[in-house]
């Protein structure tokens, strides 16, 4: 009898401390995840710029965005480009970082901190370093060029140069995404390379037919992060370009930003960040359903 | 013979590339350091010289005095740990709940807390700004940091992985030693965290400490911006000096070399983990 009072009390004590335990992250995910989601979502029906209150204007914004605002398409085609551009350059340079760090040489230790380090001080002060690297009357690029009797463009201030220089500056830091290529590495049985060393395999041979058909679960997950983090991009736009020269890197975010905090537009800012959303589900999702086709796993499935 | 010849040269070749690689991620901040001791009409020369003839150290002295750098650093390590202890404490209690009980509807609610991590910051950022400021809170620290207390999404999934591999049989012992469910994680799972929360931590430095936007959005009193604010004011003044701004900018990231230099292993492993369990 009291046995059952135990027991009884026991199992809704478990339920109840589970939740008692997530309840702060609970509280979060309502206030500043859902919440916020679902209410960009709603506000995008409306036309505030937090002064007067807001007003319901149906669906004006999404019809602004579509037939008359021609920044959002040419923010949806700059960063349709740096995208495409820049997604696979950066697996490329993250590959290439791991392969590397994956050498078997004394002091390997420290290259591999090398590659990473420019990844932990990304801040403002790594895009300060690249405005002033790639001045273009007294930047070291220049002076290079300038050394080899070469003429330097105008990189970050030509219309031409300024978005293939941010996506170049972007590759700087993609010391996480090779960190986990290193540890995809790491996995691939060594028996694998034994026996291709025995059939007198070349090294470009063994990284076509076992490293990259071995590691393309994990270039799948690079793949996906590293679209999502591109499609996101805009803190270097911000402080190097601000978009310019003539909207040339304006990037979606950025040009989002600047509806939000420069013009005051909250509501369509609000439906501008919807379709990024659906945009970058759409993509990834899109990625992941292709990746039945080319991801390898241990064991068919 | 031959073949020695050719595992030599192929060694060769390897530490060759290895040190060309090293060398793109180096020479920009060998570069940036070098112009921060450059006086004016150096730094404004063709004649490319990574060692300065006559090193400014002054240079320092002169940005501590010209700006309020101290200000700047305050703000920003007060933000920065109380992000860290923010994320220690909340991330610490989900994690431990999702790893070790049972409840209804647990499963969807780590589907849920997945599913967050893929929610881009430019959706929330807006409904957040005006949440914020309806509280009252803009212009002070609080938006930064009071957030970190409610958990975080990616902090929370890395512990509760951490936590799933530590063995049931410790904690029903503490059970029947009678110990409080705090009891046991204090006591129990905390020692056995250690690597996990330093990874936690770790994350949650960088990123607060490199944080452009947050800041950007809701300190508007130069009295409370952060160092990332403080390297972006100075570019806003009628001439740049690039000597100052490229100090200005070492002294922001010397902190974070330094945390780096000690948590290396920990982030690596840390990284590698989340490629891993994904």
């Amino acid at each position: 009898m009291q046995e059952s009072a135990v027991r009884r009390s026991r199992k809704w004590r478990e339920p109840f401390t589970f939740y008692l335990l997530i309840s702060p992250w609970l509280i979060g995910l309502v206030c500043f995840v859902l919440g916020p989601v679902i209410a960009a979502f709603v506000l995008g029906f409306f036309k505030w710029d937090l002064i007067s209150p807001p007003r319901f204007i149906g669906l004006q914004n999404y019809r602004e965005m579509l037939f008359i605002d021609p920044l959002f398409k040419k923010s949806l085609a700059v960063t349709l480009i740096y995208v495409g551009v820049r997604v696979p350059l950066a697996m490329l340079t993250a590959l290439w970082l791991a392969l590397m760090m994956n050498q078997k040489v004394p002091g390997i230790g420290l290259f591999r901190t090398i590659y990473y380090l420019p990844s932990v001080v990304s801040g403002v002060a790594v895009s300060m370093l690249w405005i002033w690297v790639f001045n273009p009357n007294f930047g070291l690029m220049n002076g290079l060029l300038n050394l080899v009797g070469l003429p330097g463009p105008g990189w970050f201030s030509s219309p031409d140069w300024a978005l293939p220089t941010l996506i170049v500056t972007s590759l700087y830091t993609v010391g996480s995404a090779a960190v986990i290529f290193l540890a995809g590495l790491k996995n691939v049985p060594e028996h694998l390379y034994e026996a291709a060393w025995l059939d007198g395999a070349s090294a470009w041979r063994q990284l076509v037919s076992i490293t990259l058909p071995q590691l393309t679960p994990t270039i799948l997950f690079n793949l996906i992060m590293t679209i999502i983090s591109s499609f996101q991009a805009f803190t270097e736009a911000l402080i190097i370009t601000n978009g310019g020269p003539v909207n040339s890197t304006l990037l979606y975010n950025l040009y989002l930003y600047q509806n939000a905090f420069t013009y005051s537009k909250l509501g369509y800012a609000c439906a501008l960040s919807w379709i990024m959303v659906a945009i970058t589900l759409a993509l990834a999702l899109y990625t992941l359903k292709s990746s039945s086709k080319w991801v390898y796993y241990e064991g068919g499935e | 013979m031959a073949a020695r010849t050719s595992l030599n040269l192929k060694k060769s070749l390897i530490f060759l590339l290895l040190c060309l690689t090293a060398f793109f991620f180096v020479f920009p901040l060998l570069w940036m350091f070098s112009t921060s001791l450059k006086g004016p009409s150096e730094v404004m020369s063709l004649d490319l010289k990574l060692i300065p003839d006559k090193p400014l150290w002054s240079n320092y002295v002169d940005i501590f005095q010209k700006y309020p750098i101290w200000t700047h650093l305050r703000n920003t390590v007060f933000i920065t740990v109380m992000n860290i202890l923010g994320k220690l404490v909340s991330c610490t209690l989900a994690a431990y709940g999702f790893a070790k009980f049972r409840a209804p509807g647990k499963n969807v609610l780590f589907v849920v807390l997945i599913a967050t991590l893929m929610v881009p910051w430019s959706v929330t950022m807006v409904p957040l700004f005006i949440l914020f400021k309806q509280l009252g809170w803009h212009n002070t620290f609080l938006p930064l940091w009071v957030p970190s207390f409610f958990g975080d999404a990616f902090s929370i999934f890395l512990l509760r992985q951490f936590i799933m591999g530590i063995p049931n049989e410790l904690q029903e012992a503490a059970r029947i030693d009678g110990a409080g469910v705090l009891r046991i994680l204090w006591s129990v799972f905390l020692p056995n965290l250690k690597p996990a929360l330093a990874v936690v931590a770790l994350f949650s430095f960088f990123y607060t400490w490199n944080d452009f936007l947050g800041p950007l959005i809701y300190l508007t009193d130069p009295d409370k911006a952060t160092l990332q604010l403080g390297i972006q004011s100075l570019r806003t003044q009628f001439k740049v000096e690039w000597q100052y701004m490229m100090a200005y900018s070492v002294v922001s990231l010397v902190p974070c070399l330094v945390v780096f230099f000690f948590g290396q292993k920990q982030i690596v492993q840390g990284i590698a983990l989340t490629g891993l369990k994904s």
